[in-house]
């Protein structure tokens, strides 16, 4: 019986990162689909209370004690456990996260493996000549369905691609250990830094609340900040807010920032130029709220609304909390 | 100090015509070829280290069609030291795996101390490259940097990395791969010294056949990714423009999102 894997991330808390949560959902649905095994593998120093969250999603976890991934950066760590554990068993996919750490994972793994990667799945079908993995290119302009040329490989998949849902049981955790060859030189991390100023991620959020240059300042996005508490959502910017220092870059959404796909995403005082709309326009809402009608959002916004972001964006604000209180 | 920086000419995103030839490649004619933006931040970060330094030379390395000096020049005018062009018409087609071995096999023939990449490329936005070459080397990796700190005394490289949170402080020994972010800082013009002193600059030219490289298992046959098919997406439909007070508008973005079951 062939097998498909997700490599887990490390999430908050020494617990799952929500994408390896959502792969997971997909996994166990296309293993069960073509009969095949989903199997869940954590790395980590103490690996247990990601391995009992990732074991309500899949009813195999190989948890893999690694004392390294406490002082070093955990790609190369996790990477060097994929390689050897694939040096006996043949997966037909391997799943992990299209963000930071799983890319990192994927490409190491795949130099290693001569395994092929697609990138940045949307939705996953299985052919008779293995995954189908359909993507957005071209900042969402074209959709690509891909399949790799061995019929088996590795698969970055985007956030909120599918909704985590637990099994109806709860799976087996067995340790494992993966010794081998694999000739990854671990990164030391020497500090771990928290900003003031940082925001929740937004590449998982279902909700996106945004602001562009028209916001005018980092006062301006205490607004912003405000609309996105009351909606549950997160803060993001355009490049023209953080280039100005008003937001963390890693709240930037666009081209040369984050792609984001979120339920509903709230544009203030963000023009919506080609740069930007490449990191957003796959939304499943967009809204903007801008004074320039002539803004090249207006031209792909589902409903844009004439006008000073802070009038409006206080009116709506006022209108948010009366609903909810 | 030695840097090799990656460089991938890339369709002018800004254009926003990229689009799929009917080979089912990326259409490289359909807008002017302009450098990857994330990989002009790394080039931007490499200058600044070798002012700072006061000393040491920038390589440029790109695996592109035969048309790359077009691109490869702008960068050269913004002082890099020359260029290395890997080019084959057997490389037309190339998967990122493939693509990561080509230049990772022209990376061992140049001497460096660091080589640093953009984090992804705006055609493909794959990101896997930089981590897949470093692997490739057995050299450490250091990726999403938003600050770069060689030690060139202890032989040691530190790159804040970017977390959700804030950053990790990653140290590494040299030699080591980079993957730049726009955090290292915004991109300078080309002078017109720049660009005077780029026509003279050297660009080597190498095919698979100078890397020691069969045809038959590098580039386009050795894809290990197949595009099967391509669709639009659906239209979103027309914008619904509203004006009117402020309180009209936010009254109507309410009960859009109850419309959408978004609240």
């Amino acid at each position: 019986m062939g097998a498909i894997w997700v490599i887990a991330e490390p999430g908050p808390d020494g617990g799952l990162a929500r994408i390896s949560a959502e792969a997971a959902t997909l996994v166990r649905e296309l293993a069960a689909a073509t009969g095949r095994e989903a199997i869940g593998i954590v790395v980590a120093p103490d690996p247990a209370v990601a391995a009992a969250d990732l074991a309500t999603y899949l009813a195999a976890v190989w948890a893999i004690t690694e004392p390294a991934a406490t002082d070093h950066a955990w790609s190369a760590v996790a990477a060097r456990h994929v390689v050897n554990l694939l040096g006996t068993e043949a997966p037909d996919a391997i799943f992990v996260g299209a963000g930071a750490d799983g890319r990192d994972v994927a490409g190491a793994v795949s130099a290693q493996t001569g395994l092929g990667v697609l990138v940045n799945a949307t939705a996953v079908a299985w052919t008779d000549a293995g995954p189908a993995v359909e993507m957005n290119v071209f900042g969402g302009k074209l959709i690509t369905t891909s399949g790799f040329t061995a019929g088996r490989g590795i698969i970055t998949i985007r956030p909120n691609v599918t909704t985590a849902v637990q099994a109806d049981t709860v799976g087996r955790i067995e340790p494992r250990t993966a010794d081998g060859p694999a000739a990854l030189p671990l990164v030391r991390v020497l500090e771990r830094v928290s900003e003031a100023g940082a925001k929740a991620p937004i590449e998982e959020a279902k909700i996106i609340v945004s602001g562009g240059r028209g916001v005018g300042g980092a006062e301006g996005f205490g607004l912003v900040e405000d609309l996105a508490d009351a909606l549950g959502g997160a803060v993001g910017a355009s490049r023209a807010a953080v280039d100005s220092g008003w937001i963390p870059y890693a709240q930037q959404i666009g081209q040369t920032g984050k792609i984001v796909k979120p339920e509903l995403y709230l544009a203030l005082g963000i023009s919506g130029a080609i740069q930007h709309k490449v990191g957003m326009r796959t939304s499943g809402a967009i809204v903007a709220i801008n004074r320039d009608t002539d803004a090249p959002i207006a031209e792909f916004a589902d409903l844009f609304v004439a006008g000073d972001l802070f009038e409006v964006g206080a009116a709506l604000l006022t209108r948010l909390r009366a609903r909810s209180g | 100090m030695r840097i090799v920086v990656l460089v991938k000419p890339v369709p002018d995103p800004a254009s926003g015509s990229e689009r799929l030839g009917p080979d089912g490649r990326l259409d490289r004619a359909v807008a002017p070829n302009v450098v990857n933006g994330n990989d002009e931040f790394a080039l931007e970060a490499a200058l600044k280290l070798v002012e700072a330094a006061g000393e040491g030379e920038i390589t440029l390395l790109s695996m592109a069609p035969a048309n790359a000096p077009e691109t490869l020049r702008k960068a050269l005018a913004m002082g890099a030291t020359r260029a290395v062009h890997v080019t084959d018409a057997a490389l037309a087609g190339s998967c990122a795996v493939s693509t990561a071995a080509v230049l990772a096999r022209a990376l061992r023939d140049l001497e460096f101390d660091f080589v640093l990449a953009g984090i992804d490329a705006s055609d493909g936005v794959g990101g896997i490259v930089p981590a897949a070459i470093a692997a490739h080397l057995g050299l450490p990796y250091l990726s999403y940097a938003q600050r770069i700190e060689p030690d060139m005394t202890t032989r040691t490289i530190r790159v804040r990395r970017t977390s959700p949170t804030g950053y990790d402080l990653l140290e590494a020994p040299l030699p080591a791969v980079i993957g730049c972010t726009q955090a290292l800082g915004e991109p300078r013009y080309p002078s017109l010294k720049g660009i005077m002193a780029a026509r003279g600059k050297e660009i080597v030219t190498r095919s698979l056949a100078d890397l020691g490289l069969d045809p038959a298992t590098h580039g386009a046959n050795a894809a290990t990714t197949a595009l099967l098919d391509s669709t639009m997406p659906p239209s979103r439909g027309a914008t619904e423009i509203v004006r009117g007070t402020p309180d009209e508008g936010a009254a109507r973005i309410v009960d859009f999102l109850v419309e959408r079951r978004i609240i």
